[in-house]
């Protein structure tokens, strides 16, 4: 037998590149829901990922997001009657694919009300392309978190938590734990966090917070896609830490509770970031999942108004996007349908200013930098205890959003805490230092946000 | 020096090596008797798992499902041979190979087409909760992971030594051209061989799949076997066993004792290194056949 010497070296070539184009399938033709021209109406490209290995995600969140704009255009008939139209394009969670989306639709007419990729890879790609068509960029519960400081980012919206923050609430919950913040002294916090720009985006953060709190901090990377952990929790058993928090993504959350049984740790001492906290974490790793705590933004399940009125108004005219109704009320699927609030009361907003009719881009824009919902109208919404509140500004672009923390059953997440608020005061020099330091390395002049206000 | 966690840690890697081999027994096979490296064996093992849990959850007994996925593989493996891999006959090697490439997007995709993108927990009844010895913890899943490839490995070899069949896959292996002048039907024992994969995907699928859940990310677990098989040799079963030993025990060690003082994450890519120290020094891998070409 011949052995093939150039093959081998082609294998290893293909393994080297980490796999990632094989991760591509057929792209879904996009599916636009289209009004008569006469109407009025307000367009979101949807970079929607239904197949390839984040599938799950992105079927939840785009899944509530797409039912919430179908429940507004059923119940409401519309936006102060502007229709909700959208399309979407596979990414299949690659960047390539999501920018070419965005290249894509991003001459559509009507323009594109906002853009929300639910990817950290793609929505980086496109902070110069927006910024410059004057689209916002909404990124809820993740991304750049130096984009929170607006008067460097205007086009970008880390709405409700940034990684920053993120990281701040986990260490306050621990501190309850512990029996409060002045008992983290002399306490040992392993974070086990995906090995990629999004899980390494909080390393420096949680070092400041060890410092702060007198913890002892050991951040241990796991590489992508995390389907192999043995060696991390072997040093974790080493170190034997009083928590773990889990920094996940994908294959790397189930892998990790479970190799975590399987070195000792207990489940009920790690605590998982927005990243690790659905059901597609916890529910593969059977019963090494149950007690596993997770924080969120928004709550699980279906008893909240707005839930029911998608399940009563959307589904039973067979309206609905989610093929598997038990998704109904999932940690994504809910995601989606507060990502689609905070959208859609965006464009309330800037309708109030600018009429209502369709708007531009950068009119939307200025109506998710006067986004306020307090915890009555959430209520009027029907998300009260969906998600607490949101009150972004032109500084502020994250929002001051609250955060919670679910304890996985065996079966489903149960709320453990109240609403938690993270360290902003601590954490606002960091983003205005690494805003500003971005804006002098790609020539941007801040906004005076004193002035903006008054506009 | 802790020498007890020492040995945890080199027993977890071994044993994190023999899941590895799992998966790249499924390479050697086909290599060994076709000469074509099998890029789908990844994509196999998640049609394998997804459909198993997927007609378990419909209800559908564990044996049940167990003996219609087996025959779904079985399929799968025959249509290969005949709508991918006899057109392409003499042709070479990475002609081949890419058409494997192909291959495995077209599986992946109709994994998902058929049963969706679901994340799916598969309990195969086993406990994988760490067995006690003195300070050592041993995974309990593991040593029945060690066992079933230990099993594998046996009767794969019985198989090509001592039946008329694996004979004949050794003959197919050797000369192609002589095989067929000697009357043995190479569609068939190419059939044969894709559908003995398909068992051996089914059964990387199912314990790869009760560790990581069942889910799209289980075809990447080809990553893992690559350096393997270029350590071990791609025509050697025992080379897949002893690869996957060596891969799993210096990555683990590596992590835990060398990725502290580098930033960590290097298990990924030492194994890399290692199998390209590997490609460099002995082409072949450790028991790999040398070619030997007369011109």
């Amino acid at each position: 037998m011949r052995f093939p010497h150039r093959l081998a070296a082609a294998a290893l070539a293909v393994g080297l590149t980490g796999f990632a184009p094989l991760t591509a399938h057929a792209q879904n033709a996009p599916a636009t829901a289209t009004t008569p021209a006469t109407q009025p109406e307000q367009y979101f490209p949807l970079q929607s990922y239904r197949v390839g290995p984040y599938a799950a995600g992105g079927t939840g969140f785009f899944g509530g997001f797409i039912d919430y704009m179908t429940l507004i255009n059923s119940r409401d008939g519309g936006v102060n009657g502007v229709k909700l139209t959208w399309d979407e394009c596979e990414t299949q969670y690659v960047v390539e694919k999501g920018v070419e989306c965005y290249e894509r639709m991003k001459t559509h007419q009507p323009p594109p009300s906002a853009w929300n990729p639910l990817s950290v890879g793609i929505a980086y790609a496109m902070i110069p392309g927006v910024t410059a068509d004057k689209v916002p960029l909404i990124t809820i519960d993740h991304g750049r978190t130096d984009s929170t400081d607006g008067a460097v980012f205007p086009y970008v919206f880390p709405l409700l938590m940034n990684p920053y923050s993120e990281s701040s609430a986990i260490v306050n919950f621990i501190g309850t734990r512990v029996g409060g913040d002045d008992k983290l002294a002399g306490k040992s916090i392993v974070v086990l966090y995906h090995g990629s720009p999004y899980g390494r985006e909080t390393i420096p953060i949680y070092q400041l917070l060890a410092k702060k709190y007198g913890f002892t901090l050991q951040q241990i990377e796991v590489p992508d896609p995390g389907a192999e952990q043995e060696a991390q929790w072997l040093q974790i058993r080493r170190i034997h830490p009083d928590y773990v928090v889990l920094r996940g993504w994908g294959v790397m959350n189930p892998v990790a509770l479970k190799t975590a049984q399987k070195t000792g740790f207990p489940a009920d001492h790690i605590i998982g970031n927005v990243w690790s906290n659905s059901e597609e974490d916890a529910s593969p790793a059977g019963h090494a999942a149950v007690g596993y705590i997770a924080l969120t933004t928004q709550a699980t399940g279906t008893q909240y108004p707005v839930i029911q009125q998608i399940e009563n108004t959307v589904y039973k005219a067979g309206k609905g996007d989610m093929a598997d109704h038990s998704r109904i009320g999932s940690v994504y699927y809910n995601l989606g349908v507060v990502n689609g609030i905070l959208n859609v009361e965006a464009i309330r907003i800037a309708q109030a200013k600018f009429g209502n009719h369709t708007l531009t881009g950068d009119q939307v824009r200025w109506g998710f930098e006067h986004l306020d919902l307090d915890p009555g109208r959430v209520a009027a919404l029907g998300a009260s205890g969906l998600f607490h509140s949101i009150n972004v500004t032109c500084s502020d672009h994250e929002g001051h959003g609250l955060v919670t923390f679910q304890q996985w059953d065996g079966t489903k997440w149960n709320r453990i805490s109240d609403w938690i608020a993270p360290d902003w005061d601590l954490l606002r020099p960091i983003i205005e230092a690494s805003a500003n330091k971005y804006a002098a390395q790609n020539n941007i002049t801040p906004r005076d946000c004193s002035k903006e206000a008054a506009n | 020096m802790d020498w007890g966690f020492f040995a945890g840690v080199a027993i977890a890697g071994l044993l994190v090596g023999v899941m590895y081999s799992l998966v790249a027994i499924g390479f050697v096979l086909i290599y060994k008797t076709s000469g074509v490296l099998n890029f789908a064996q990844g994509a196999m093992v998640l049609f394998a798992a997804l459909t198993f849990v997927s007609l378990h959850e419909e209800g559908v007994a564990f044996w049940l499902a167990f003996a219609i996925t087996l025959v779904a593989m079985i399929v799968l493996g025959i249509l290969i041979e005949a709508l991918v891999l006899r057109p392409l006959i003499n042709q070479p090697p990475i002609t081949l190979f890419m058409a494997t490439l192909g291959l495995s997007y077209v599986i992946e995709g109709a994994a998902q087409l058929f049963w969706g993108t679901q994340v799916h927990q598969l309990d195969l009844g086993i406990e994988d909760v760490p067995l006690p010895l003195n300070t050592v913890l041993i995974s309990q899943f593991d040593l029945f992971c060690a066992g079933v490839a230990g099993v594998i490995v046996a009767a794969l070899t019985i198989l090509f030594r001592y039946t008329r069949t694996g004979i004949a896959f050794r003959a197919a292996a050797e000369d192609q051209y002589a095989a067929l002048n000697t009357g043995l039907r190479l569609p068939r024992i190419w059939a044969i061989v894709w559908a003995v994969a398909g068992f051996v995907a089914l059964i990387a699928g199912l314990l790869w799949g009760a560790r990581t859940g069942v889910q799209f990310s289980l075809s990447l677990v080809v990553l893992k076997s690559l350096p393997v098989l270029v350590l071990g040799g791609f025509d050697s079963i025992a080379g897949a066993i002893v690869g996957g030993l060596i891969i799993g025990l210096t990555e683990t060690l590596a992590e835990v004792y060398v990725g502290p003082y580098v930033g960590g994450g290097i298990d990924q890519w030492i194994a890399y290194v290692i199998a390209l120290i590997f490609l460099l020094v002995r082409p072949t891998g450790l028991f790999g056949q040398r070619s030997v070409e007369r011109v």
